[in-house]
């Protein structure tokens, strides 16, 4: 070979496919333990913590549930979430602006999967970076406050895109803020076709045992395939 | 902004790749990124620079070729291409189309070794 005559070599190097990996065997180990693992994503302040709160103390009468919850900075949601008497733990991320299999698996470590129905992972606040990491979740919901606006699946359809349902939170306020529902329902539509759409109030309670419901059908779901 | 970290696996699996054959050196990465990939051109272009200082592929160059999103249309049963990922409906029948055959690729797909 000529020196300094580069040459070119095809390759097909997936850039994520470290994480990608993580996420397969979390997910087949999940399957193995019987634990059904659902994520939540959304901007700051959407309120996932409060309808977490709400879904933990609920489910928590009749199943085994835990929780990991991303954040950057603090351990407040995990000492909110700890109110609901359920297993919780925090992943501070740092600088990192979203959870990646590997927090995950390292988070799990010395939690039997085996003593669990359901797991909740609460990530990041933020619509952008999450939607390129696979967690291994069973299903991913994406929550969107109804003071955010109708039009946040349009400004962040790659994230609505990468989830399975949507929750629309806070529709206690959506009077006082004159939420259009046609045109959020659309929105979600064109992001991601077919989405099923949850509405929700933590604060009300209005549409919580729908989400309750949708969790159970999964458990439903495993137990009717054995 | 996670594409400082998106670099850094870019660098590490070039250089395992490049090690493997016996090169010196990196001139240049050829990566695809799909619409749906979630990660920004000119901001993965800025932390490359810099991540790649004292590694095999310092002053290499990063050249990126951005891929569509390629979604299947049930109605005309065929894979369209489309615009924008505000809209996954057939730029020919209109109809809503979510299964997606291409778009969340980050890949290199070739380098330049010296």
């Amino acid at each position: 070979m000529t020196a300094g005559q580069p040459r070119l070599v095809e390759v097909r190097l997936n850039v994520l496919k470290k994480n990608d990996v993580l996420a397969r065997e979390l997910r087949s180990r999940f399957a193995e333990s019987g634990v059904r693992v659902i994520s939540l994503v959304s901007s700051p302040g959407s309120g996932k913590t409060a309808f977490l709160e709400k879904i933990l103390s609920g489910l928590r009468q009749e199943f085994r549930v835990a929780a990991l919850v991303g954040d950057l900075a603090t351990e407040n949601d995990a000492a909110r979430l700890a109110r609901s008497q359920v297993p919780v733990k925090q992943i501070v991320t740092g600088t990192i602006c979203h959870l990646e299999a590997e927090m995950v698996r390292n988070a799990l470590e010395g939690w039997d999967l085996h003593a669990l129905d359901f797991l909740f992972i609460e990530n990041v606040g933020n619509l952008v970076c999450p939607s390129s990491y696979d967690l291994g979740e069973e299903l991913r919901l994406v929550l969107l406050s109804v003071t955010e606006g109708e039009d946040k699946p349009l400004k962040y359809p790659t994230i609505f895109n990468t989830a399975d349902v949507a929750v629309i939170t806070k529709t206690d306020l959506a009077e006082a803020v004159q939420f259009d529902w046609a045109l959020a329902e659309r929105n979600v539509q064109l992001a991601r076709p077919g989405m099923q759409i949850l509405k929700v109030s933590a604060k009300t309670g209005e549409g919580m045992n729908q989400a309750t419901d949708l969790f159970v059908s999964l458990m439903a779901g495993a137990t009717s395939k054995k | 902004m996670h594409e400082l970290s998106i670099v850094l696996s870019i660098i590490d699996g070039v250089t395992e790749e490049a090690e493997l054959r016996g090169a010196r050196g990196v001139s240049a990465v050829h990566l695809r990124l799909g619409a749906l990939s979630g990660v920004v051109k000119p901001a993965l272009l800025f932390a490359y620079d810099l991540a790649c200082e004292g590694t095999l592929l310092q002053g290499s160059q990063l050249i990126v070729e951005e891929s569509p999103m390629v979604v299947h249309c049930p109605a005309c049963d065929a894979d369209r291409t489309i615009e924008s990922p505000q809209s996954f409906r057939c730029p020919f029948c209109g109809a809503y189309a979510a299964n997606i055959s291409r778009g969340h690729e980050i890949q290199v797909v070739a380098m330049e070794l010296v």
